[in-house]
């Protein structure tokens, strides 16, 4: 009982969180930051469907969240030419039911088999249909793509969906259903089993499952919330291109769910969180965004397997045991010169790459010819990276003593 | 018709040839660590480039060795400090790890080279017809990469087959245990391969910079076809992975050469249908339009129909 008021608690947080945030933040960049959120944490979160609870990793996740997009915005033309009428608010469900039909189909084949050959299945279709949408341009639009209008419907509530604000409470309502459903599906016996599949396809077999069938099941779920992603973009940009369907948009929502950390329910939508918002701010200030992205994606592969959501738990031992304030001087005496190393780093690329003869960073103004600044850049970057070796060790050993277990053999975290 | 038939097949072969320089290092590294490298395309594109910027100074010939050799090199790092990290998490990891690598490289190509398009020329030594055909002429490069290829292939078998290097690479393939107990430093021996499979997609790159153009996008054009062509011939199998090139570059070769498209088919049934039918784009679709996706749909088809592929053993 008292678990489920703590749970009840976190939803009605989220809701909150969810209907106040245009409150604090009404700017029209805010507002528009917040739909790209919306529509990037519940993608995120049906890829996780997929990858961190079923094990299926896809390279075509984009093909239901553009097919579904596509489906969205040829709704909204019909409605623009009056052949259907009815409120905005279900195009979300067209996507989704898009999504759902495509994951059907699709998962009909390729959910025989977790792993490479799933992973190359999913390339393969995510491939031919990113290509078919530059030959059907009749349905497609080809490379201009297919754009429509959201503001034929009936107005809802008073809502008429000219600005932003109002996409956000209806996005904001379709973020919070489909989470709180995808979260609720996890729950259910079909969830559970996916990741007994996940971990285990054998045993779960002999346990009576049907390996395949499980993942078919979470396959259509997750194929049908990209759907409703889909439609939120539809009705967010009332624009879509051939992009949506390819390979871009699957590896980044493979890259937010993994940087947000895949098996843990939160980590999408952390991933979601994260990366939009790297989008808008990095993207205003320098070219190499990507390259920062790319960067952060393969050390988080590297070093945070299980991503943000992941490195946040790891902590959880710790926290439980009242010794957090342990590790508190070991990770700023290692975080602090690595902060120092990151930023003299980046500094150095950006000093490499700038047109400018100056280049502004962080309230200072740097002379791209001068040899100063250069070697004084690498002096201190040299530096950070000599404290962070340094005192990486003794992280380590309070880490060590912080999670050792006491009297009682203390459990190891295996969630 | 003729002289289209036989520049079509040159051009299948040659392009199947140069898929199979990819594939033959993506086959043989798959085989014995399990990792399908997504990144292998990009050590392709890192090797025009690299050969590139060398032959702005040194010329061309320079650059072909000196340029898969970098390429090996970068490829062996990735093997020792980061494959090798990742590869207690799975496989699954390992192939996200290298599509990240795929993705890094390709920003990481723009940031030193930049966006746009190299003027990545072919030798003057080459640059004339190697023999003319009905009024075609073939360019000495294109068969320049024949013969490089071909030579490849070749030694690629014997050092296999016949060397004992290559009888302990293969016997690494199926028991790494026991070839380890045997005194052999396993792990080496993967960096090793490793390196090597990307130093001849860095060759590749070499010598097909010049034609399919040097630019940051030519990793992804090329990466998921070596992708399909593993698949397709058969996890692991270099013989597959062979015969895979080869069919997927002549029938892309052969449907872009050609006009058939979905209107004679329907003439032969005596169907026709009007220019404004809602489905008009696939009445009219033509043979060399779909030729870009040709190797998914056979990838796809391959992979419900055949899992193992044409000549694999195993279904992983």
């Amino acid at each position: 009982m008292k678990i489920l008021t703590a749970k009840s608690g976190v939803w009605a947080g989220y809701l909150a969180v969810l209907l106040l945030l245009p409150l604090f933040f009404d700017s029209i960049l805010a507002i528009s930051i917040f739909n790209q959120m919306a529509i990037a944490i519940v993608f995120a979160l049906s890829y996780n469907m997929l990858l961190g609870q079923g094990g299926m990793l896809s390279f075509g996740h984009a093909v239901y969240f553009g097919l579904g997009g596509f489906l969205a915005v040829h709704a909204l033309l019909m409605m623009e030419n009056e052949s259907v009428y009815f409120s905005i608010a279900f195009i979300p469900l067209i996507g989704g039911l898009t999504g759902l039909l495509a994951g059907v189909f699709i998962g009909s084949f390729s959910t025989r088999k977790a792993g490479t050959v799933f992973a190359m299945i999913s390339l393969g279709i995510g491939e031919l249909v990113a290509a078919s949408s530059l030959i059907f341009t009749g349905f497609f639009g080809g490379e201009a793509g297919v754009s429509g209008d959201r503001t034929f419907g009936p107005p809802l509530f008073g809502m008429d969906f000219f600005s932003d604000v109002d996409v956000y409470y209806l996005a904001a309502f379709w973020v919070f259903v489909s989470t709180l459903f995808m979260y609720l599906f996890t729950q259910t016996p079909a969830g559970r089993m996916a990741n007994a599949v996940r971990d285990n396809p054998e045993r779960a077999e002999f346990i009576g499952y049907s390996a395949r069938w499980v993942r078919f099941i979470s396959f259509c779920a997750s194929g049908m919330f990209a759907g409703v992603a889909g439609g939120l973009f539809a009705l967010n940009y009332e624009f879509l291109t051939d992009e949506n369907l390819n390979l871009v948009t699957s590896g980044r929502v493979l890259l937010m769910a993994y940087i947000g950390g895949l098996g843990f329910f939160i980590g999408p939508i952390i991933g979601a969180i994260i990366l939009t918002l790297m989008n808008f701010l990095l993207s205003n200030y320098t070219e190499l965004w990507l390259l920062y992205l790319g960067i952060l994606f393969v050390l988080t592969v590297l070093f945070l397997p299980r991503g943000f959501a992941g490195f946040i738990m790891m902590h959880r031992l710790a926290w439980l045991r009242g010794k957090m304030h342990t590790l508190a001087l070991p990770y700023l005496l290692t975080g602090l010169p690595a902060l120092l190393f990151i930023l003299c780093a980046v500094c150095l690329l950006e000093l490499s790459h700038t047109a400018e003869p100056e280049l502004h960073f962080l309230g200072l103004s740097l002379s791209r010819d001068s040899v100063l600044v250069w070697a004084a850049l690498l002096a201190l970057a040299t530096l950070g990276w000599f404290l962070t070796k340094k005192s990486a060790p003794g992280l380590h050993r309070a880490w060590e003593a912080a999670n050792a277990p006491e009297a009682d053999s203390g459990q190891e975290q295996t969630s | 018709m003729p002289e289209v038939l036989v520049f079509a097949t040159l051009n299948g072969l040659v392009t199947g040839l140069l898929l199979f320089m990819l594939a033959s290092g993506l086959t043989v590294i798959f085989s014995m660590m399990g990792v399908l490298n997504f990144a292998h395309a990009s050590f392709y594109m890192l090797g025009a480039y690299f050969a590139y910027s060398v032959s702005l100074y040194f010329g061309y010939w320079t650059g072909l060795i000196v340029a898969p050799l970098i390429v090996g090199v970068i490829g062996a790092l990735v093997e020792r400090y980061g494959l090798r990290r990742v590869h207690q998490h799975g496989h699954v990891a390992e192939l996200v790890f290298t599509f990240g690598l795929a993705f890094l490289i390709e920003e990481a190509v723009q940031f030193f080279w930049g966006a746009d398009t190299k003027n990545y020329q072919t030798p003057d030594l080459l640059d004339f017809p190697l023999f003319t055909l009905f009024g075609q002429e073939f360019s000495a490069y294109r068969g320049f990469m024949l013969a490089i290829s071909i030579g490849i292939f070749i030694g690629l078998y014997q050092v296999l087959t016949r060397s004992r290097v290559g009888l302990i690479i293969q016997a690494a393939i199926s028991h790494p245990h026991m070839v380890a107990n045997l005194g052999h430093n396993v792990p080496l021996i993967f960096t090793a391969v490793f390196g090597v499979g990307t130093a001849l997609a860095g060759l590749a790159g070499v010598i097909a910079g010049p034609v399919l153009t040097t630019f940051p996008g030519m990793a992804l054009v090329l990466g998921s076809i070596v992708f399909v062509i593993v698949v397709i011939g058969g996890l692991g199998s270099l013989p597959g992975a062979f015969l895979a090139s080869l069919l997927i570059g002549l029938l892309q070769s052969y449907a872009i050469a050609t006009n058939v498209g979905m209107q004679d088919l329907l003439a032969l049934f005596g169907l026709e249908f009007p220019r404004s039918h809602p489905l008009d784009d696939l009445w009219t679709l033509n043979l060399s339009q779909i030729a870009p996706i040709l190797p998914f749909l056979l990838l796809v088809l391959v992979l419900i129909f055949r899992p193992t592929g044409l000549m694999g053993k195993r279904e992983q």
